[in-house]
């Protein structure tokens, strides 16, 4: 129900952001009236749980976000160094990252956490690992990769995030 | 203190404006990378810069633009959109190449002179 409810008041808050319209009363009712039935087809489907309403800990991924823009900002500066090199040196490497958060939303968010950093990009995921390919080799740190995947078990709500 | 709004208000365009243009070069740089590096896994990098400085950028000039309106409000939806999509998209064509077989080049590249590039189709 706390799922149905909080789906529901996020698209009502979309549909308004992306109208625009606040003072037609035919208007507003119908933007209510496509939330409420969108919400009952995604309980109908089974599909409500905390994978696509996951508005009650949005307040983690607020934590999180700001740290990560810092990170994708920083690697942003590496690889446009790299690009503007006249002569080139690239390092390019295939690395496993064995540590991983334990639910699947933690691995997705971690998988696009590394894909989203310019100069490495998860290749391939499964259960216990991501291969990342990464452009320079200073990008493939241990420490680095096992700080971003414990931020991301807290992000995405576990209570004894990987060490 | 209003005095001290007045002058963020004057300077709001300007400061709009770097942002644009910066996003502006980053993209550029971003699509100069695309054709310089030697081989598909490391052309998504680059790509990766103008998906996520370069975008953001621009996006945050046209904010600093548009004030405090609706349409500020969607643009970053636009950006939050593009976010969270944009590493989906590379990770799907990344896992194509790695699933169909694209061996990356490994070890230390170095990147050729422009004109003494040999016909490198990868």
């Amino acid at each position: 129900m706390g799922y149905a409810l909080s789906l529901t008041v996020a698209m009502a808050v979309l549909w308004l952001m992306l109208s625009g319209h606040y003072d037609s009363t035919l208007l507003l009712s119908l933007g209510a009236g496509s939330a409420i039935f969108a919400s009952a087809l995604a309980w109908r489907l089974h599909i409500l749980d905390g994978e696509t309403s996951p508005y009650h800990k949005l307040w983690r991924f607020f934590m999180y976000w700001p740290w990560l823009l810092w990170e994708v900002i920083k690697a942003n500066i590496i690889v446009i160094r790299t690009i503007l090199q006249p002569d080139m040196v690239l390092t390019p490497r295939m690395v496993r990252v064995k540590t991983m958060p334990k639910t699947d939303m933690g691995r997705a968010l971690f998988a696009n956490s590394i894909t989203l950093t310019p100069g490495t990009v998860s290749v391939d995921l499964d259960a216990d690992e991501v291969i990342v390919h990464a452009v320079l080799k200073e990008l493939t740190g241990k420490e680095g990769f096992a700080d971003m995947a414990a931020r991301c078990a807290r992000a995405s709500g576990e209570k004894d995030p990987v060490k | 203190m209003s005095d001290f709004l007045h002058i963020l208000d004057i300077l709001r365009p300007y400061v709009a404006g770097i942002a644009l243009l910066s996003g502006g070069v980053i993209v550029l740089i971003g699509a100069s990378g695309v054709l310089r590096l030697p081989d598909f896994y490391t052309r998504l990098h680059a790509a990766g810069v103008t998906d996520t400085l370069g975008t953001l950028l621009v996006l945050l000039g046209l904010i600093l633009l548009s004030g405090f309106t609706l349409l500020s409000g969607k643009l970053a939806l636009v950006g939050l959109f593009l976010l969270l999509t944009s590493p989906a998209a590379t990770h799907a064509v990344a896992n194509a190449a790695h699933k169909a077989g694209l061996k990356p080049r490994l070890g230390t590249v170095k990147s050729q002179a422009p004109g003494e590039a040999s016909g490198d189709p990868s």
